[in-house]
């Protein structure tokens, strides 16, 4: 067989005209824009504020509704000044801290008892199901007949919202560890409590991640919940007093707190993420 | 000595075991693997192993000897990698004798290397006592990943981490090491090296290594002894009495892998069928 085409004759294509236009394949580090992270995430919050300002200042927003963040800014500092609001924030803390000890021991536990065992499963399992289905606020009333309107229902209550959590994603995070890696546990000799302590837990602890911060937000809801009624201390008590004088002000303040408060916890949960979770091969984000 | 090497999977008798001395020959004799060790290292006797009344192992019968490399061909579905499963110690839902040496590890077909643990500890995972970090990274160094040892599994190329399940696997100092097609999910190059690899590992351990694969000319280059499993059974038992290094151009290669083809009931006379 013979070539029938002669070569293209590449002497008449024209200098300009047909050419093919080409781009360049910008590397990604030149992409990414040179504003710092942490700038970025902030300036989002940033224009909010300054918009309600803004508003409050224009008179759109009247202060009977909202207080201006100049306003809220200014009763901050004197409920910081006269110890009202540190010593409120400890008592509050104290509550969440203690909330989510007995919640997280008692999560962790009933999930490694049912997740570990299928005799532990289906004692468990089942009980803790049921009894997550009923809203956890709706056990108050039960809660202060039982306990009284000391420190003991705010703490029972937070810990139980923060226990089933725990639980459900603890419980999953054992369930979903690879099929594949206990048997490579199994085939290098691991014994069992070898297999729960090197392959089960650390495949776990995604999970058990996830379910401590769905916790946490848990806790600060429980804590508002449980501080409304018959607190007479603490940032609940605070706010209801705020309430009584129309003082939206110190109300919203109140408010900032909890979400402060909030935002450390999740930082805390977020660092610990990056230090134990840094083997997990997941999609960071581009 | 052969025998208190041995305990029976069903049930474990815990005998201690000392290292084995023995060496298979130097790689280049006949191929049959031991010199001196008389006995076996694996011993299995009507082996029966079924899911849902289906006999997928079907009373078989099997002796391997220590330091013979013996691959382990079939179709697809025919029971050899339960049977690797069942030597592993794996799958214990199984009637007849099975004996196999204390020492064994697996190497799978993906590495199976723990996520949450730099390389080092995946080999070192399972030992008893606390191996020093030395220990692991000499067993990396022999299958030349020294300079992974401390980078988690995620940063490691497919290769890389077949031959750090290897390492893991070596470490052990097996007498039986089973491979379940530990090259099938590696690219073509990278499967030649890791051949090459394993044949020499195992030239230098020389415990007893059964291969489980589907790849007839992986079988032929690597192994003393090539079975074809078929309905439940060792179906055919064929010795490859070829001297090593193996060349798949040597026309003895090709008649054994015709054999073996002819076995595996592929047709591999197109034309002759056609006649």
């Amino acid at each position: 067989m013979t070539i029938s085409k002669p070569p293209p004759d590449i002497s008449v294509i024209p200098d300009q005209g047909d050419v093919l236009e080409l781009e360049p394949i910008i590397s990604a580090a030149s992409r990414r824009r040179h504003v710092p992270r942490w700038l970025r995430r902030t300036a989002g919050p940033l224009l909010l504020l300054a918009l309600w300002q803004v508003l409050s200042s224009t008179g759109v927003l009247e202060p009977d509704i909202l207080a201006s963040p100049g306003t809220i800014a200014r009763a901050g500092k004197e409920l910081i000044a006269d110890g009202t609001l540190p010593s409120a924030m400890l008592v509050s803390l104290q509550r969440v801290a203690l909330g989510l000890v007995f919640g997280v021991l008692a999560g962790t536990a009933l999930a490694l008892v049912s997740g570990l065992s299928r005799l532990g499963e289906d004692l468990v399992d089942a009980s803790v199901q049921m009894l997550r289905t009923v809203p956890w606020v709706g056990l108050i009333p039960l809660f202060i007949i039982w306990l009284g309107i000391g420190e003991a229902p705010k703490i029972a209550l937070i810990s139980l919202g923060v226990a089933f959590h725990l639980y459900l994603n603890v419980y999953a995070g054992i369930r979903g560890v690879d099929e594949q890696l206990i048997e490579a546990g199994t085939s290098l000799g691991l014994s069992r409590w070898g297999l729960v302590r090197h392959v089960v837990l650390p495949g776990a602890l995604p999970g058990a991640m996830t379910g401590l911060r769905y916790s946490l937000a848990t806790a600060w809801l429980a804590l508002v919940f449980s501080e409304q009624i018959n607190a007479d201390d603490g940032i609940g008590f605070v706010m209801n007093q705020a309430r009584e004088f129309f003082r939206t002000d110190v109300i919203v303040v109140c408010l900032v707190v909890y979400a402060f408060l909030g935002l450390t916890a999740d930082i805390v949960v977020r660092t610990l993420e990056r230090l134990l979770l840094q083997w997990r091969p997941t999609f960071t984000g581009k | 000595m052969a025998t208190d090497l041995h305990r029976q999977v069903i049930r474990p008798a815990g005998q201690k075991t000392d290292r084995k001395p023995d060496r298979p020959g130097t790689g280049t004799g006949t191929g049959t693997g031991t010199g001196t060790g008389a006995g076996t290292a694996v011993r299995v006797e009507g082996l029966t192993r079924a899911f849902d009344g289906r006999a997928v192992i079907d009373r078989l019968d099997l002796d391997i000897r220590p330091g013979e490399f013996t691959a382990l061909l079939g179709r697809s579905g025919c029971g050899k990698s339960t049977l690797l499963r069942v030597l592993a110690g794996l799958d214990r839902e199984v009637e007849g004798s099975v004996l196999v040496p204390r020492r064994r590890a697996v190497a799978f077909q993906s590495p199976r290397l723990m996520p949450w643990k730099p390389v080092w500890r995946n080999v070192l995972l399972g030992l008893p006592g606390h191996p020093d970090r030395a220990v692991a990274e000499q067993a990396l160094e022999e299958v030349g990943l020294g300079h992974r040892s401390g980078a988690w599994p995620k940063t490691l190329s497919g290769g890389e981490a077949q031959r750090a399940s290897l390492a893991r696997a070596l470490v052990r100092e097996p007498d039986l090491l089973l491979l379940d097609e530990p090259f099938g999910a590696l690219d073509a190059l990278t499967r030649i090296t890791a051949q090459r690899l394993v044949a020499e590992l195992w030239q230098r351990r020389g415990c007893a290594v059964l291969l489980v694969t589907h790849d007839v000319d992986e079988a032929l280059l690597l192994a003393d002894r090539a079975l074809v499993m078929e309905n439940g059974v060792i179906a055919h038992d064929n010795p490859v009495a070829l001297p090593r290094p193996r060349d798949p151009g040597d026309p003895r290669f090709a008649e054994l892998r015709s054999r073996l083809l002819d076995q595996l009931g592929v047709d591999n006379h197109p034309a002759a069928q056609a006649a």
